[in-house]
């Protein structure tokens, strides 16, 4: 079947099979951040945003991508580096194989949260698994790049 | 991931019922559970264009539109207004937000899965469901029934004046549960609803005025639910942890009393 | 060592950081060619059982369909599949495919077509007929069970290690040193317990995977998701019956290893595919494959007998190891020796120890390594009986410890009677008590609402590389403009070795970090490399890297005295120049780079091997606190300290997430990770749904912190970091629980009905 939908800002055709998943299509057309690491939703490295919100790219239907707004690491490289530099200045990024999943995630969590206690950040985030960090890397980098702000605000 | 031929995006809620009783049609609302299974089948009816995920809040009940998230309930304003707490304690635990994004309030029903907090959750308060042609019924009677080839709307919950708590023991913070526990009180009555015992949640009601030792009471209820063995757990492990869970929710819903 | 640190011990940025956090396709499967043949694997629902007949008929008209394999087209040549040195410990029991299916998940047929749907297709239509046959799934039964699982005449083991496949022995043997009988009856304490750990998945988040192609001359070219690159080389040439110099092996970035890729496990698909048909193959482990079909921990019981005298001074001490290895022997011999070898030597007390292992055949997965490699299991056992040996004397669990443990100095007789020249475990343990308070919650605190807080201690160690026989290799290279090119053989699995490699290299040549470049692996240009395992590549890799850099020093200082005309002893190099002290002459570095391109005789490259003749101990301690739920026996981990003595901390940043990284694996093993097979033999975990490794939301809170001695046969001083950060968890978490709630555990994982059990308050 044929589908039509944004793909990192641009617009884009493709024909794709009725059973096809999001996460086959991305990779087919390049987009190599996104990952695989489970068949059981359980890891969260197949995370893209759609329509701005983060959705497991596995389970969703290349099909209900028409009309949608997708994006992946490929789209957002500059907000990638930006939060990748905090990742990174921590050694936290390790083997990489889970940091696009998180990445896309922590960028949706920034938006949709208007509070970022540290409970809340870890459970926003439960859902990217990490084999490499231990997770507090992870967690130090996130809370440096979500206060930010207050940091730059304070020279 | 399940494999199928054809995708068709139901424009109305007829021509999904229609194309779904055909048995090598399969109906498509979040793709979670869809995604963990090796099936092949003909059409994937998708529900996704039918409106059906929006919460609505009247006076007597929320209409939960069955394709509307477990995030939506999660963090719906309205739903924790008048039961707080309880929708985000039931949902919170489900694998991560980007899985929640995804799955169904009305999967989680229709599957009547035995390690479903929704379902759990939902069965021990006042709660129908609505279907295209069966019309509403009480989701107790929903959970006996056989498999059936409707289209599930809504979620109803009557605003009955009931509280509720919700608690789960799981062996990491997001796996299924071991034992999943809700219990609401309205006047002397307790609903005491059970699940992933392993199996589906089922319903007790009992009277406070059975026994006024809550723990007692607690394990008068408990004896209302039979429980297995699996590789989580024992039945005997799942029935202590029953007694001890629901003895807390009751004196959580004391304590509230004042 | 005079060198001074500039970049060591300092927290740079690893150099694929930024690639990796854009998502750059840098992985395996990003740079597989997109007409790879798609090979997968039709695996043996059986544990055991024979192939009567195999049907391939119908399979291969589907269309798309290239190649399928069934064992009647393999050479009939078992090799291991182990990454070791050669000749491998490891048993050579495995063929590519074989008629006989030993475990559930065995590979019975490779199939290889144009997509994977034409792919999945055939696989639905290939017929088999098996003979099922007994399993053996109980590892306490396999030594001497009528079943055998490898009666094949051609199974062999190369190296003495007590390999017997008529009796399902992989490996067996043990030593002994002193009167371990006399002394522990003459104790005043004694503690006899059995201890069980289970096989663990590495659970690394990406998969295994590999894929192969032919070259222009013709040579099988692998790229491979592994940590062992010149091993897989050599497996691959036995296993397929060509010349080791027709294959070339090139790891590229890798998404986690942890000892998983340490067996070469799907490597021979793609790779046999491609010699069959001449083109590019692919093979892609599911999740499910590589849960049930790939290289877990071996599951071992351990029986530990250890006694005290009545001022708690250990006197004796004897450990037996049954370890199960699996269908497959590949690390069944060398996983169970450090079992015993890395925990008896933490205690310098025992006048007397024994150590004693059976390692068995039985039809589960095949095991292989893990981080830790057999002294995790041991750890646990030794550790937990420590702290039970204590807790009948009455005894503070640090303060026995402190009593007992093995000092600077010391030689251990139970550690190759190596002399020990580097240990701050003292240290360790005192730092590790002030983080966790321990004096004020030691044993237990009743938090009043139905909760405990106990906690536990462990101390533990590991090796640095596997004495007199990992060798490291490096070689180095200076460019024109003056930048060097380092080239090594060792695996960067996502550890960062490739920056911390370098940072010794820039220090020890005096240059910036950006001006080295390294480039690893590939078999066909690094050097003869070990590979990534046994805590190898600072230690080992790090001190070739020393001593090319003092190689390169010296050329450059006999090319600057070619330029300057001067004699060589008067100059001096400083990283940037080549100059004369006394009289003013000099050469940039860069000027010398670029000189070098025009005749010139004497090419500015130095290569170095290392090997060591001893394998230096890091040592840590850990200390947990966890909170019991009195009424469920439901445990949450609150706390977890760890003081980490690994030498020089080459990286301070990625050190410590080594050691997060462990500490989160090892709180993974000691509460939530299970592995059991039901009685036909299937692996339950075979998911993430059922596997539970712990998410961000299971370990706590988690604070390390370093305290550091100085190895002198180690580069700057170092040590090694990669195994030991995963050792202490299952014991300390252990004890902290029994201290809460008098609940031992002595099976793994310690979940909420096992502690609920044994509530004895």
């Amino acid at each position: 079947m044929q589908i039509e939908f944004t793909l990192n800002g641009r617009l884009i055709y493709e024909e794709t099979r009725d059973d096809e998943t999001l996460f086959h299509l991305l990779r087919r057309k390049g987009c190599y951040s996104v990952k695989c690491g489970c068949e059981t939703e359980n890891c969260g490295l197949c995370t893209v945003l759609v329509n701005g919100v983060s959705r497991l790219s596995c389970s969703y239907l290349a099909a209900r991508a028409d009309g949608c707004d997708i994006v992946t690491l490929e789209g957002i490289q500059k907000e990638a580096e930006e939060f990748g530099s905090f990742l990174s200045a921590e050694g936290a990024e390790q083997c990489g194989f889970c940091s696009p999943g998180l990445i896309m995630n922590v960028l949706a969590m920034e938006k949709e949260l208007d509070s970022y206690e540290e409970e809340k950040v870890k459970e926003y985030l439960a859902g990217n698994l990490c084999r490499c960090s231990g997770y507090m890397g992870q967690l130090r980098a996130v809370n440096k790049y979500l206060s930010r702000g207050e940091n730059r605000n304070e020279c | 991931m399940i494999r199928f031929k054809n995708y068709v995006r139901a424009e109305s809620l007829e021509e999904a019922y229609n194309l779904n009783q055909k048995k090598s049609s399969v109906i498509g609302a979040g793709m979670m559970w869809l995604k963990v299974q090796n099936r092949i089948k003909m059409t994937l009816v998708d529900l996704s264009g039918l409106g059906l995920d929006g919460i609505e809040e009247t006076d007597e009940e929320f209409v939960i539109g069955a394709m509307c998230t477990l995030r939506q309930l999660e963090i719906h304003k309205g739903l924790d207004g008048y039961f707080p707490g309880l929708f985000k304690e039931c949902t919170r635990s489900i694998i991560g937000v980007q899985f929640r994004n995804g799955a169904t309030v009305g999967g989680s029903i229709f599957g009547r899965f035995g390690f479903s907090d929704i379902l759990t959750c939902m069965l021990a308060l006042d709660t129908y469901v609505e279907f295209y042609k069966g019309g509403i019924i009480p989701l107790e009677e929903f959970c006996s029934q056989k498999f059936n080839r409707d289209i599930l709307v809504s979620i109803r919950i009557k605003k009955d004046g009931r509280r509720a708590y919700y608690a789960s023991s799981r062996m990491t913070k997001t796996d299924f549960p071991l034992i999943a526990c809700c219990v609401s009180a309205a006047d002397d009555t307790y609903y005491v609803s059970v699940g992933a015992r392993p199996a589906r949640a089922e319903l007790a009601v009992i009277s406070r005025k059975e026994e006024a030792d809550v723990k007692k009471l607690a394990a008068l209820a408990a004896e209302r639910f039979r429980y297995g063995t699996n590789f989580r757990g024992s039945a005997e492990y799942r029935k202590h942890l029953t007694e001890v869970y629901v003895k807390r929710l009751f004196m959580a819903l004391n304590q509230e009393e004042g | 060592m005079n060198v001074k640190m500039r970049t060591v011990n300092t927290s740079v940025i690893k150099k694929d950081a930024k690639a990796l956090v854009t998502g750059k396709p840098v992985f395996t499967d990003d740079l597989a060619p997109g007409d790879c043949l798609i090979v997968k694997v039709l695996r043996s629902p059986h544990a055991h059982a024979l192939i009567r007949k195999i049907d391939t008929e119908k399979a291969k008209k589907v269309d798309g369909i290239v190649c399928i394999l069934t064992y009647q087209d393999v050479p009939n040549k078992r090799f291991t599949m182990a990454g070791q040195t050669y000749p491998e410990p490891s048993p050579y029991d495995r063929l590519i495919l074989d008629d006989r299916m030993r475990f559930v998940g065995d590979a019975a047929a490779i199939v290889a077509g144009e997509t994977e749907e034409a792919v999945d297709h055939a696989m639905r239509l290939i017929k088999v007929d098996y003979e099922v046959l007994e399993p053996v799934l109980d590892f306490r039964k396999a030594k001497d069970h009528k079943v055998l699982i490898h009666p094949e005449d051609n199974w062999e083991s190369l190296c003495p290690v007590g390999a017997d496949n008529r009796r399902n022995l992989c490996a067996c043997g043990g030593e002994e040193h002193g009167d371990v009988e006399g002394l522990l009856e003459k104790c005043d304490y004694v503690v006899e317990q059995v201890y069980h750990t289970k096989a663990n998945q590495q659970a690394m988040m990406e998969t295994f995977r590999a894929y192969s192609y032919l070259d222009a001359y013709g040579r099988l070219n692998m790229v491979a998701s592994t940590q062992v690159t010149f091993h897989v080389r050599r497996i691959l040439a036995h296993a397929l019956d060509i010349p080791k110099s027709r294959i070339r092996v090139i790891k590229p970035r890798i998404g986690g290893g942890f000892g998983a890729k340490q067996t070469v496990v799907a490597e021979v698909y793609p790779a046999i595919v491609t010699m069959k048909t001449g083109r590019s193959a692919k093979i892609i482990y599911s999740r499910y494959e590589s849960q049930i079909a790939s290289s877990p921990r071996h599951e071992m019981e351990i029986r530990v007998r250890v006694g005290a005298d009545k001022n708690g001074i250990l006197r004796a001490i004897d450990v037996y190891t049954l370890s199960n290895t699996g269908a497959y022997g590949e690390h069944g011999p060398t996983t169970v020796g450090l079992s015993g070898h890395k925990s008896i030597p933490l205690y310098r007390t025992p006048r007397a120890f024994r150590f004693k292992y059976d390692v068995v055949y039985t039809n589960c997965m095949s095991a292989g390594a893990y981080r830790g490699y057999g002294a995790t299991q041991g750890i646990f056992a030794v550790e937990s009986a420590i702290n039970e040996l204590a807790e009948k004397i009455g005894m503070d669990k640090v303060k026995i410890r402190e009593l007992n443990m093995v000092r600077e100095g010391d030689i251990m007789p139970a550690y190759y009677g190596e002399t020990l020249k580097s240990c701050a475990l003292d240290r360790c343990m005192a730092r590790a008590k002030e983080m966790m308070e321990w004096d004020k919650k030691y044993p237990s605190v009743d938090m009043g609402n139905g909760k405990v807080r106990g906690v536990g201690v462990a101390m533990a160690m590991q090796g640095s590389a596997i004495s007199g026989v990992d060798v490291a290799s490096v070689e180095l290279r200076l460019n024109d403009d003056g930048f060097y090119t380092l080239m090594i053989g060792a695996s960067d699995m996502g550890t960062g070795c490739d920056t911390t490699l370098a940072q010794v290299a820039s220090d020890c040549l005096e240059c910036d970090l950006d001006q080295i470049v390294v480039h690893g692996t590939d078999t066909d240009v690094s050097p003869y490399d070990s590979g990534s395992y046994a805590s190898s590549t600072m230690y080992l890799t790090g001190m070739a890297v020393v001593k090319a850099c003092g190689e390169m020093r010296d050329k450059i200082l006999d090319k600057g005295a070619e330029y300057l005309s001067c004699e060589k002893d008067t100059l001096e190099f400083d990283g940037s120049r080549v100059w004369q002290p006394a009289g003013g002459l000099e050469i940039s570095l860069k000027d010398i780079g670029n000189k070098v391109m025009c005749s010139n005789n004497n090419m500015l490259s130095a290569g170095a091997s290392h090997t060591s003749p001893v394998s230096p101990p890091p040592f840590m301690v850990g200390m947990a606190e966890v909170e019991v739920d009195k009424e469920t026996g439901e445990a949450e981990l609150i706390d977890y300290v760890a003081v980490v003595d690994c030498g020089t901390t080459i990286n301070p940043n990625l050190a410590r997430i080594q050691t997060e990284g462990g500490l989160a694996q090892g709180i993974g093993m000691a509460l939530y990770e299970d592995i059991t097979y039901t009685d036909k033999g299937q692996m339950i975990q075979n998911s993430f749904m059922q596997y539970k490794l712990p998410s961000r939301l299971d370990v706590g809170n988690i604070r390390v912190e370093f305290e550091s001695s100085y190895e002198p046969t180690g580069p700057f001083g170092a040590k090694s970091i990669g195994e030991i950060v995963i050792n202490t968890p299952s014991p300390a978490i252990a004890d902290a629980i029994a201290c809460a709630v008098g609940a031992r555990v002595r099976e793994l994982p310690i979940t909420a009905e096992k502690i609920y059990r044994e509530i004895k308050i």
